[in-house]
């Protein structure tokens, strides 16, 4: 092993810094002072921590979902119109269903399940009966599931006070999830989304089920030809998928907000995809990019809010990464890439 | 509604469709070579920016659609270089490209939001301006449109009755029988993924400085998806998309028109239109609903002549270039 070859997976981190970090010199902001503004924002008390956590849960349960789908072969980018579905439905519930104590929460995150699936089943459907790529699919309802909320918000479900177009009124405390500390964060959720995840491993690593999306996910038409019904198999993933990601949005609306509001989910599913595409589909690395990039956006939001530089440096971090990553992660199969053409060039 | 204002909305629909068109295609031209660039979006907002912050600062419109389409050249030539050479996923890297496109404009462009700044001027031909009906619909518009209208003309041309055009359809439907008659296609597919992407990067200039002048956040955030899908409604072909762009300008335009003459109608259900417009037209031409529905056809339709119905089925399908965003190995 090379020194270079043990360096390598350090390379892309360093140049996303370097990218971020030219930006914030031509903004004409000290480099440090920003990323100590974001490591602040991320982990400076314990108050962030857990507002870390409470971002990190929807990302985690989206991400999770992804996996499955991801294994079936799916891009699911219509992920984020599950998510948004989750949340109404779990607002629906909320605003409009009087259920015993008992009842209610468990109710509205059901109800946030049913939301997310129904929303991926039409992606699902839109694929395997219409022959729509679940690409196109997925971001057509993406926009109609916006455009539905805003709906909402400025009519039906607009406050008594008149429409605010921000977001529907505040829940009532029976309606909510519990919070820990005065934080954003509800334990329970937090629970829920490492049992989803630890479900998500067990089915693709100890189940037939599993295997059988593998199988689809590699080669379509031999799945086909062995006897996997591949619709059945792509519309289960993907119903899986979207009550993951259903559920987060109803984390959203229940705990993280107290209400709907217009960007309920602020485009979590897209950055779910990001998570998983940089662990490389790799189950073990999943929660970790999850909560590094839950880390970073918190920690920018809080640059943003200290210096005006827009949060977006976040994401250009993590873009930038991932995209690095993708391209040139492998060292094997990058040095295949330089051999190959300097010996065509030769020969 | 008398002529005059139809003639109007005509023209206002042609002026919208125009950045599609450019973008179209671009992106026509990168998918029959072979390339996917999924980019579009992110590449659409940062040229969309990179156009309108050139041509403010320079004062020259010239050098920001030149600078429009250097970006999307760049973001092509990321995509070309990690599926051609690092024979990485085409769709992996263009989403990763189309979510940071996003980001930076978000960024870069946090200065110059809502910022007054140069537009394209209208340009109104001599003589052919004068035609009635169609002078004040095609020949009373700026310089963009009719750059639209005569690159559809051009790359129709050129992809289906030049040399050149047909080898940079086989890199994208036979790349193996293509490069064993001697066709470079790694090379062509990376001159086509850039030239397209540059396209895109124009497509996205027109935007900030001709169709929706100016700058702000999301300017054009969708247009680079709904693009991409009118690819697929064209069949691949310029002439297919352009008509699809229009019909996508229609329904902005329309919804400008509708929701003064019913206000009382939410904002909400106007907006929603493109994007149910195009689940409706991919079923439509993905074949797996056109076949069925065209086998149960009424009996007066089973008796049209032979010509008509090959020419609706024609219209109702299309089949992606073979070997579109697959690598080929060219040892």
């Amino acid at each position: 092993m090379s020194r270079l070859e043990r360096i390598w997976p350090l390379l892309p981190g360093l140049a996303a810094l370097l990218v971020t970090t030219l930006l914030l010199l031509a903004m004409g902001t000290s480099p440090i002072d920003a990323y100590g503004a974001m490591w602040q924002g991320a982990f400076g008390t314990s108050a962030r921590v857990y507002s870390v956590l409470a971002f990190l849960v929807p990302l985690l349960l989206a991400a999770s979902g992804l996996l499955l789908t991801f294994k079936a072969g799916l891009w699911n980018i219509g992920i984020e119109g599950q998510i948004i579905m989750g949340a109404i439905a779990a607002s629906w519930v909320a605003l409009r269903v009087e259920l015993p104590a008992g009842l209610q929460i468990p109710m509205e995150l059901a109800a946030a399940m049913a939301g997310g699936a129904l929303w991926a089943a039409l992606a699902g459907l839109l694929k395997t009966r219409g022959g729509v790529h679940e690409i196109f699919g997925g971001l057509a309802l993406n926009n109609l599931a916006i455009l539905f909320t805003n709906y909402l918000i400025a009519g039906p479900w607009q406050p008594p006070e008149g429409g605010s177009f921000r977001g529907t009124q505040p829940f009532g405390a029976h309606a909510l999830l519990p919070l820990f500390e005065n934080s954003r964060l509800s334990l329970l959720s937090l629970v829920l989304a490492v049992l989803a995840f630890a479900g998500v491993a067990l089915l693709l690593t100890n189940s037939h089920w599993g295997l059988r999306l593998k199988a689809l996910g590699q080669n379509a038409r031999s799945a086909f030809l062995l006897g996997v019904s591949s619709d059945r198999e792509l519309l289960l993933a993907m119903a899986l998928c979207g009550a993951l990601a259903g559920l987060g949005g109803g984390v959203r609306v229940l705990s993280w907000f107290d209400s709907l509001r217009q960007s309920i989910s602020g485009g979590i599913g897209y950055l779910a995809l990001m998570v998983v595409l940089l662990a490389g589909f790799r189950l073990a690395l999943t929660p970790l990019v999850a909560f590094f990039f839950s880390a970073v956006l918190n920690g920018s939001i809080t640059l943003q809010l200290r210096t005006q530089l827009h949060s977006a440096l976040g994401d250009i971090l993590t873009g930038v990464l991932v995209l690095l990553v993708l391209l040139f992660g492998n060292y094997a199969r990058v040095r295949r890439a330089f051999r190959r053409n300097r010996s065509s060039e030769n020969g | 509604m008398d002529s005059t204002q139809l003639i109007a909305i005509f023209g206002s629909i042609l002026l919208q469709s125009a950045p599609l068109i450019i973008a179209v295609c671009g992106e026509t031209i990168s998918e029959r070579a072979g390339v996917i660039n999924l980019s579009m979006d992110g590449s659409l907002l940062l040229s969309a920016l990179a156009g309108f912050v050139a041509a403010l600062l320079s004062g020259s419109l010239l050098l920001g659609f030149v600078a429009a389409a250097a970006v999307g050249a760049v973001f092509a030539l990321i995509v070309a270089f990690g599926s051609l050479h690092l024979r990485q996923n085409q769709v992996a890297i263009g989403f990763v490209l189309a979510m940071l496109g996003d980001s930076l404009s978000a960024f870069l462009g946090q200065s110059y939001t809502r910022m007054p700044g140069p537009s394209v001027p209208a340009w109104h031909i001599p003589v052919l301006k004068d035609i009635p009906v169609l002078g004040p619909i095609f020949f009373r518009q700026d310089a963009v449109v009719y750059f639209a209208l005569l690159l559809v003309a051009v790359t129709w041309w050129f992809l289906f009755r030049t040399r050149a055009g047909l080898e940079l359809r086989s890199a994208g439907e036979r790349p193996e029988a293509a490069f064993t008659r001697g066709v470079a296609v790694r090379k062509l597919r990376y001159l086509y993924a850039v030239l397209g992407g540059a396209l895109v990067g124009i497509a996205g200039a027109a935007y900030s400085l001709d169709v929706k002048i100016g700058w702000a956040e999301g300017h054009t955030r969708g247009m680079g998806w709904i693009a991409l899908a009118i690819v697929i409604f064209g069949g691949w072909s310029p002439v297919r998309g352009a008509l699809g762009a229009v019909l996508f300008g229609a329904t902005k335009a329309l919804a400008t028109v509708l929701q003064r003459s019913f206000p009382q109608v939410a904002l909400v259900a106007f907006n929603a239109v493109p994007w149910l417009l195009m689940i409706v037209v991919l079923l439509l031409v993905s074949g797996k609903l056109a076949a069925p529905l065209l086998a149960r056809a009424p009996a007066t339709w089973r008796r049209a002549p032979a010509a008509w119905r090959r020419t609706l089925r024609g219209l109702l399908q299309a089949a992606p270039p073979a070997a579109l965003g697959q690598p080929l190995d060219e040892q």
